[in-house]
Parts: structure tokens; C-alpha cells; sequence
């Protein structure tokens, strides 16, 4: 029988707890597995996953669901070979007892994940799975989820999470959401809509009226959503609160307010004034409303984004003649320039790592999302087309989403998602139009 | 035949709008439904206190270089002529648009939108406008006139708009 090895951990929804082991050792903290992925030479690790059992004959869809889901969260990651299970030597392997490493191998499967779908008494469904080391015969990690059926996705991408993290040392973020803004209508009239989707792409709902918003972003507790809205005549910065749908305008201001971002403890807002044609950086204390001024000269400036740490500040102005990126210290002060770079640059993010600032960047008649280091060194280019812009970080730091427009009167936003290397190009499906996506934290 | 008369009497009279000698299909559109017979501003022409006389005559908007918010020659003739036709309408009050090509990131563009709306603004005060008469908004680059992807589009769309809404003769 399974039992858990520690007292469980209750978060919002799931169970988690460590399975005991079937049998084969279980690794050392340091697994042998682990692919390093920072370097220039990288081969995706292969891996295949076993279709987990169903053991009840209603839980067959479930479990059939739930593995897929897992497969294309590891392999959209660019980072995993899911093996194909037409390719499977053994068709599967039974989660109760020690798989027959020499078969996996003889498909080339570094990595073996095992699992198990079950009811538990109270209807909720329990989702049981290994993770093994074909080569050292090796169980790294056993895990179970427990959570409601409705649920079963968020199964799926916790599962795919503890593998990801697990084989490749990184931080989680397959259960994460990202809001962006939905389009229609034509060219000259876009009709935009805030909405609000799983990272993958699943189950997209609308958070507002049709109308004109833009670039949202999400709170550090998950929970609320700062957008500019057009909806009192001219932009200002609102807020969404996501369980109970109340919006709020945080901006009251004569001209306009525009491009807010949290703190990274969600105490506090740094946005865009306008006053006079003139836009300066601002912060706003959430609990107080109280709005301080942080840069004050007649340059645009805007597009304020903290550092982790909420130490700093990076931005964008034209103060030197064109558009670059400054860090300056949060509450204001001595800007330092740190794009120097040829051509203009906008929409720094700072990683949620702490180590690099992504951009779009203006070069040559074409637009690049880009990352450098926070003091403006190893700049990368990670993308380029007609119109690529607004980078947002997964919440491990290690893929950036941003939207793409395509040229002419029926130009098309779409949504792209990229590895921080560069590698792994992708298109992230949306039922319309989409821009502006800005990634939610890993929920709990 | 109607429309072509109102192109070269904007083209006579402002300067004209565009530098490329048109205006935008919407525009166009507009004045084709809206000039009943044009019993006061001679053959073709709206009433020279109606919207269609100050949207099509006068000139209704300005155009600026890439990321540049300054009031060229032609862009401060067709402002004087606004000033002009605002002044002689004390009771009209106006809506000054900013807008900016597809060319730039969206939130640079709106504060760039607003620049180039204050900028026609602070010229129309110069010339007399009452300040309480003129409110600006900026729409950056998401409401673009001219939909294709190159230089004649952009530079159609990198315009600031002077919405009349209404005169006392409707």
C-alpha cells in the first residue's frame, strides 16, 4: 500500500505527498539525470511516459486526458523527447511494481514516468505517479495529487510540473495562467477583450466587457489583474479582482495613467502619468492609494517594472534622444542607462529570477525580443518579425511568452511563447486575435 | 462627382490633410453622406459652421515624422485654420486625438499619441482657444486610418485629430 512518508501539505486544491518507493533505490538529492539546460550545447532529454492506469473502468477518459496533458506540457517545453507509446517495447508498465529498465532503455528512454488514476472515498480523484532513472535503475521521485475532477488538468500540469522540476533542476510553471488581451474586428476598429487562460491554452474565459484595453498584468498572489482601459473616455489603470470580478479604477488622474506593474510584494503599483503630454513614472501604495512621484523630467517615461527583489526599478525613456531601457532605485533617483545597444528599446521585464531584463527591441525596421543582464551586458536576441513585442516571464524565469503581428490590412496578433535560450519558437493557441499576455505565478 | 469638389476644396482652402493629397476612406465616406446640398459654403461645400465644413474644409488633423511630436509648417496652417473656425464658434467644444503608427511598442506610442495631442493643443490656446474648450485623449497606435504596413500608411495614422462633436446648427 502507499503510504505518505511525511504529513501531507495542504495548498488551495491539491494534496501533495511523497510516495514510498516500489522497490528500486530512490536517488540521492542530486539526480543523475539532471540535464544542465544554461549551456549552448543542449539535447532535449527522452523520455517516455507510461499511459497511467485507470483503476476503475469510468476513470479510463480521465486517465487517457490527464497523460496527454502531461506529454504536451513536457514536450512544448522543448526541454523533454516524449517518446511516442506506439514505440513502447513493454506497451506499459505497471505502477506497482519495478519497471524492466532493460526495455526502456532498448527505446532510448533516459527518464520513465509511471502513474496511477484512482477515486478516493470522498469522489475526489487521486493521481499517483514515478518518476525513474532508466540507466541507474533508479526511482528519483513518487508523488500523489488529490484533488476534484473538475480539477483534473491542474492534476496533469502539478504532474508535469514535479517531473519538469525534477529532471532539469528548473522551477516549475505548467500551472499557471496567462491573461491577455483577445481581439476582433477589423484593423481600423479592434475590438479587445481582457481574458484569461491556462498557460496551455485551455479553458479561456473572459474577464470584461468588449471595448478597448490593454496590457494586463497579473498580481503576485494570483489573484488580481491591473489593465488600462479606455472605459471613462481616456486610459487609465484599473484593477480586476479574479474571484469576485469587482473592477476598480486605481487611476483618477487629469491626462491619463497608463502602464502599471506590481511591486513584487503587490503592496504597491509603478505606472505612467501624463500630464501636459508629458509622462513621468509614479508609484502607488495599494493600501493607502497614495501616488508618489518618481521620475520627473519632460522625456517619456514608462514601462516601470521591479526587480524580484523590489530594490530597483527598470524602465524605458527618450531622455537621451530615443527610446532605451534605465534601472533606477525604486523609490526614485539616479537613472543609469543600461541598453547601449544599436537601435531603440522598450517593455523591460525584469526576470522573475532576478537575473536578466527581457525587451522588445526596434532594429533595422524589425522588432526583437531580446534579454540582457540587469547592468545592460549579453544581450541576446530571441526572436525577430515585422512586430514582435511585450515579453512576459514564466513565472521560472526560463520562457518568455510576447505577441507577434503580422503586416497589411489583415495584419494578425497572435500569441509566441520561446525558451530564454532562444530555442523552442512557438505558437500558443488562441481562440481569436491575442497580444499582451502577461503570465500568472505558479497557483497553489 | 460631388466628393472630388470637397478633396480640392480642402486641398485649396487648408492645405489639405494628407500629405499624399487624400484622406482616409472613412473620411471620405463621411463627407459623401453628409453634405445635404451646400447651400452656404458655395457649390459642394457644408455650412462653414457645420462639423463636415471643419472636418473636410479646415481640416480636421496634423501630421507628424516617426516618433516626433513638433508642428511642421503645413501642420501649424491647418492649426490656424482650426483656431480660426474654434474661435469663430465659441460654444464648439473639441476633442484632440493622438495617434502614432503601428511602428513603436504600445505603451511608448500612447504617451507618444499624447505628446503630439498636447502639442496642437498648446498651439490652438496660443491662437486664442479657450483651454476649457479642448480636452486631448491618446489612443497610441490602436485606432490606425490607413491599414496597410508601409511608409504612406504609417504616416497617415501619425496624426493628431481635432474632434468637433457638435455646433449649435448640428
Amino acid at each position: 500500500m502507499m503510504t505518505s512518508t511525511y504529513a501531507p501539505v495542504w495548498l488551495r486544491l491539491l494534496l501533495v505527498a511523497l510516495l514510498a518507493t516500489v522497490g528500486a533505490g530512490r536517488a540521492a538529492a542530486q539526480s543523475p539525470l539532471e540535464i544542465t539546460v544554461a549551456g549552448g550545447q543542449f539535447k532535449p532529454i527522452p523520455i517516455a511516459i507510461a499511459s497511467f492506469e485507470a483503476t476503475g473502468p469510468d476513470l479510463g477518459p480521465l486517465s487517457a486526458r490527464l497523460t496527454d496533458v502531461v506529454e504536451r506540457d513536457l514536450e512544448s517545453s522543448g526541454l523533454f523527447d516524449v517518446i511516442p507509446r506506439s514505440a513502447f517495447v513493454s506497451g506499459s508498465a505497471p505502477f506497482a511494481s519495478v519497471p524492466q529498465f532493460a526495455d526502456w532503455r532498448t527505446i532510448n528512454a533516459d527518464a520513465l514516468v509511471t502513474g496511477r488514476v484512482q477515486r478516493g472515498p470522498d469522489g475526489r480523484v487521486q493521481v499517483q505517479f514515478r518518476i525513474y532513472d532508466t540507466a541507474a535503475e533508479q526511482e528519483l521521485e513518487g508523488l500523489q495529487f488529490l484533488a476534484p475532477e473538475a480539477d483534473w488538468r491542474r492534476i496533469a500540469h502539478k504532474t508535469a510540473d514535479a517531473i519538469y522540476t525534477e529532471l532539469t533542476g528548473e522551477g516549475p510553471y505548467f500551472d499557471s495562467r496567462v491573461a491577455f488581451i483577445d481581439e476582433t474586428g477589423s484593423k481600423g476598429n479592434r475590438v479587445k477583450r481582457l481574458a484569461l487562460m491556462d498557460q496551455d491554452g485551455a479553458n479561456v474565459r473572459y474577464l470584461g466587457p468588449e471595448g478597448l484595453v490593454l496590457t494586463p498584468r497579473f498580481s503576485p498572489d494570483d489573484r488580481s489583474v491591473l489593465y488600462t482601459s479606455w472605459d471613462t473616455g481616456s486610459p487609465q489603470v484599473f484593477t480586476l479582482d479574479l474571484e469576485t470580478g469587482q473592477r476598480e479604477r486605481l487611476g483618477n488622474f487629469p491626462g491619463m495613467s497608463f502602464a502599471p506593474r506590481f511591486s513584487p510584494d503587490g503592496s504597491r503599483i509603478v505606472f505612467s502619468i501624463t500630464e501636459g503630454g508629458n509622462s513621468d513614472l509614479y508609484e502607488m501604495s495599494l493600501a493607502t492609494r497614495s501616488v508618489r512621484r518618481l521620475t520627473n523630467n519632460p522625456a517619456i517615461d514608462t514601462s516601470g517594472s521591479y526587480s524580484p527583489d523590489g530594490s530597483r526599478i527598470v524602465f524605458e525613456s527618450d531622455r537621451g534622444g530615443t527610446q532605451q531601457l534605465y534601472v533606477m532605485p525604486a523609490g526614485g533617483g539616479e537613472a543609469r542607462r543600461i541598453s547601449f545597444g544599436s537601435g531603440t528599446y522598450g517593455t523591460p521585464v525584469w526576470s522573475p529570477r532576478g537575473d536578466l531584463v527581457a525587451f522588445t527591441k526596434i532594429l533595422g525596421g524589425r522588432f526583437h525580443i531580446g534579454v540582457m543582464r540587469a547592468d545592460g551586458s549579453d544581450e541576446r536576441l530571441l526572436s525577430s518579425s515585422f512586430l514582435d513585442e511585450g515579453p512576459t516571464w514564466a513565472p521560472n524565469g526560463r520562457v518568455l511568452m510576447f505577441f507577434r503581428q503580422s503586416p497589411g490590412q489583415a495584419g494578425r496578433s497572435q500569441l509566441m511563447s520561446v525558451d530564454v535560450t532562444g530555442r523552442n519558437l512557438q505558437v500558443v493557441e488562441t481562440p481569436n486575435l491575442a497580444s499582451d499576455p502577461a503570465w500568472s505565478p505558479v497557483r497553489n | 462627382m460631388k466628393i472630388w469638389g470637397l478633396l480640392v476644396a480642402a486641398a485649396l482652402v487648408a492645405g489639405c490633410a494628407g500629405k499624399d493629397d487624400t484622406l482616409d476612406a472613412s473620411a471620405t465616406a463621411d463627407a459623401a453622406t453628409a453634405v445635404p446640398g451646400g447651400t452656404f459654403g458655395g457649390p459642394g461645400l457644408p455650412p462653414p459652421d457645420s462639423v463636415e465644413y471643419f472636418n473636410q474644409v479646415v481640416g480636421d488633423r496634423v501630421f507628424f515624422d516617426t516618433d516626433r511630436y513638433n508642428l511642421d509648417a503645413e501642420a501649424q496652417a491647418t492649426l490656424t485654420e482650426q483656431a480660426r473656425w474654434l474661435n469663430a464658434q465659441p460654444a464648439v467644444r473639441a476633442t484632440i486625438e493622438g495617434h502614432a503608427d503601428e511602428r513603436g511598442t504600445r505603451e511608448y506610442n500612447l504617451a507618444l499619441g499624447a505628446r503630439r495631442a498636447n502639442s496642437v493643443r498648446d498651439y490652438l490656446v496660443a491662437q486664442g482657444v479657450p483651454p476649457g474648450r479642448l480636452d486631448t485623449v491618446s489612443y497610441g497606435k490602436e485606432r490606425p486610418v490607413a491599414l496597410g504596413s508601409d511608409p504612406q500608411s504609417w504616416a497617415q495614422n501619425r496624426r493628431a485629430v481635432t474632434v468637433v462633436l457638435s455646433t449649435p446648427l448640428g
